[in-house]
């Protein structure tokens, strides 16, 4: 018998519906408290190099929030975000992946492009916008991208980066089918992972994105950030049903939730999505559940939506320092030099600040450049004109004016 | 040389891609083996694989995000939307991602691959929902680049064109003349140079300006005109973005009047640009007003499409006022 509708062809004669938390979802947990594998669970496989770099980077982020949240509040930029509460979740899945994987992420990941080898002069330069940022200052603060690190540039409408995540993730598959059989005729050598919040899930792109990538299958690893709140919208006013989790499976969709405060839970879920992508050709979500413990963005302010107690509950399960538990209990890290080394990384961003905030604009001719790959007539004519203005107005585009050749 | 309609001048020009680059892509609904419900794509899976020519599940925003995506990759994308009627889901991520993917990322990143086929306009008794042209909402959005052809010729030098540019293109297809129109199309390979307007017809009274399955209204409006004793020069705008300026100016130098017409609402369509750059470029050679005849500020109707669209009969008309002002 055909199947046109594709379902489960099984027939029940009792009038059953079924409940929407009916599956059950379980969330992997690895770490306890105290740094110490849990009771039933088993460490992934992860070298000392891999969770040292993992730390250091989570340590570094925590960090350069801290900083230039403060820099924001005296004004020395114009907005940040923060990502206070989620650093394991996004340095360990980013730490899972092959360097050259492709990360398409939403605003909140600084993490994971800091861990591929962003370094903290490229940082301040977007943030300050100068005329060294790679995106040449035309996108607001902590819209970081870079191709040499495989990791697209941010843009801010929210959720439009999943359906892309699929459309690049079956580029990547599509160079190891066999134009024969259709099957793949090696293993898929990059995959791309698309991470998201548990708002943006609400966006038609999330629906899409996942719809297309389990039909097509495509070797993207969905990481849904559920983090307890949009803005404002705590999660409960976001969507029904089991998390975010319980709609990867509805897509068809091999899907795991883990905690994501958790870093070692969560490197050991991308870890094995990753090899599902690469050997099976086909999507994985991830659920990880944390909480975002900072405000949504400089211009938030979370006390006016939700109390002290429930910030200060998940406070006190800080990841970084359940992952330095982890470390000092294996040996490898050392609390006095760690100590030290922080001290030294407050220093270096302040330095860096200092450093980028007095680099220059960029130049006028990137007001009209990578519109097109060549700027066309119309453009190139407005352009024209508006530096013969700035030259006949020179004190009134101080930025620009001098520069103008 | 062979004789083709559009569609087969389409099809030669997807053709041609998928044999040129073993990752380019053709995918939207029904394309796979249906061929497209117009069948622009017919055999081309058949010939290419389930993997490069498919069928996509009803999502126009998907099918955008995904051929951004695989356009960033670096493969060539080539998107069909079924009816332009149906690229709104899509705007935000056509306006929003592929017009500014480049610029953003300070060229880190681009979708120059990107090509989006899509059939538009009137004509086929369609109604409010597949008659729609909406070149005028894209053109107002710095980063993309917008083409119409008008027979099957333009159609596959213009789409190779599309297709070989390194920005993303929306390709409007004038689905009137899919069957209708037929010409001489090369086998091999050639393109057009997006960007040019052609000069169809030279005339010394007045200039006719219009695209895609409007120049066959147009030229109809030129031979009632010759006959009145009014010379028409005749332009295919061809690139609605960027445009032809000069050779417009050009022209309207030498004739002094211009008459615009697209099918679109005549309000904000993208004949006011038309109009309001040319009265700048040319206002002291201006014999009369320059004159737009448009679709009404409703929309597409039904019933009373004959008395709702820019005919011959009303761009006759337009003439005769603009040379008797």
């Amino acid at each position: 018998m055909t199947n046109p509708n594709n379902i489960s062809l099984n027939i029940s004669h009792a009038l059953k519906f079924i409940d929407s938390h009916a599956l059950d979802i379980p969330m992997l947990t690895i770490l306890g408290d105290n740094g110490e594998v849990l009771d039933g669970a088993q460490a992934p496989d992860i070298d000392k190099e891999t969770a040292q770099r993992l730390y250091e980077t989570m340590r570094f982020i925590r960090l350069l929030d801290e900083r230039m949240q403060a820099a924001q509040r005296q004004g020395r930029v114009s907005f940040y975000m923060q990502c206070l509460g989620e650093e394991a979740a996004i340095t360990a899945s980013a730490a899972a992946l092959k360097q050259d994987d492709m990360i398409m992420a939403q605003y909140r990941e600084q993490a994971a492009i800091a861990y591929r080898g962003f370094t903290l002069e490229q940082f301040m330069n977007q943030l300050f916008s100068n005329e060294k940022d790679l995106g040449k200052g035309r996108q607001m603060p902590v819209h970081y991208g870079s191709k040499e690190l495989h990791y697209l540039t941010i843009s801010s409408p929210l959720g439009t980066q999943i359906p892309q995540a699929t459309g690049y993730a079956y580029g990547q598959k599509l160079k190891h089918i066999d134009k024969e059989t259709g099957k793949l005729d090696s293993e898929i050598d990059n995959v791309t992972i698309c991470y998201f919040g548990e708002g943006a899930a609400s966006e038609g792109d999330f629906h899409a994105g996942l719809n297309m990538a389990a039909v097509h299958e495509a070797p993207v690893i969905f990481f849904a950030r559920n983090n307890g709140y949009a803005i404002s919208t705590p999660a409960d006013e976001q969507f029904k049903g089991d998390g975010i989790a319980s709609r990867g499976v509805g897509y068809g969709i091999k899907t795991i939730r883990v905690d994501g405060a958790d870093a070692l839970a969560v490197f050991a879920a991308t870890q094995a999505a990753r090899k599902i992508a690469v050997e099976n050709g086909e999507p994985v979500l991830i659920e990880s559940i944390a909480y975002r413990l900072g405000a949504h963005s400089t211009s938030d302010d979370p006390s006016g939506y939700r109390s002290k107690e429930e910030e200060a509950a998940f406070k006190a399960n800080c990841p970084i320092e359940r992952f330095r538990k982890w470390l000092l209990k294996q040996g490898w890290l050392d609390e006095k030099e760690d100590e030290a080394a922080k001290d030294k990384i407050r220093e270096d961003i302040l330095a860096a600040v200092k450093v980028a905030e007095k680099v220059q604009k960029p130049a006028l001719e990137e007001l009209v450049s990578d519109v097109y790959d060549t700027p066309i007539p119309a453009l190139q004519k407005q352009y024209e004109e508006l530096k013969e203005h700035i030259k006949q107005h020179p004190d009134a585009y101080p930025v620009t004016a001098g520069r103008i050749k | 040389m062979a004789k083709m309609n559009m569609l087969h001048a389409i099809n030669s020009a997807l053709d041609i891609t998928m044999n040129e680059h073993p990752q380019a892509c053709i995918f939207g609904e029904d394309v796979g083996y249906f061929g497209g419900v117009f069948r622009a794509t017919s055999g081309l899976q058949e010939k290419y694989g389930k993997h490069r020519v498919f069928n996509t599940p009803l999502t126009e925003q998907g099918i955008l995000g995904f051929a951004n995506g695989l356009a960033a990759f670096g493969a060539p994308a080539l998107a069909e939307i079924q009816f332009a009627d149906y690229i709104f889901p899509a705007f935000d991520q056509i306006v929003n991602e592929s017009a500014k993917f480049r610029y953003r990322s300070g060229n880190e990143f681009n979708v120059g691959n990107l090509t989006i086929r899509t059939p538009y306009g009137g004509g086929i008794a369609g109604g409010l929902y597949h008659s729609q042209s909406p070149e005028a909402y894209f053109a107002h959005t710095p980063g993309l680049k917008l083409v119409v052809p008008r027979n099957p010729y333009q159609a596959k030098g213009l789409l190779r064109a599309c297709i070989k540019d390194d920005n993303p293109v929306i390709f409007f297809e004038p689905k009137r003349l899919y069957r209708a129109s037929v010409g001489e199309v090369p086998e091999e390979d050639y393109t057009i140079e997006i960007g040019k307007a052609e000069v169809v017809k030279t005339g010394s009274d007045v200039t006719l300006l219009a695209w895609g399955a409007q120049m066959e209204i147009i030229e109809q409006a030129a031979a009632k005109a010759e006959e009145a004793g009014i010379s028409c020069e005749v332009i295919d705008l061809r690139s609605i973005l960027p445009w032809d300026v000069d050779t417009v100016a050009k022209s309207v130098v030498k004739t002094g009047r211009l008459i615009v017409s697209h099918e679109a609402p005549i309000t904000n369509g993208f004949g006011a640009e038309i109009a309001a750059t040319i009265q700048q470029e040319c206002f002291l050679h201006l014999e009369s007003p320059i004159a737009r005849v448009c679709g009404l500020d409703t929309p597409y109707p039904l019933a009373l499409e004959k008395e709702y669209v820019p005919d011959a009969l009303k761009v006759f008309a337009a003439i005769k006022k603009s040379v008797e002002f």
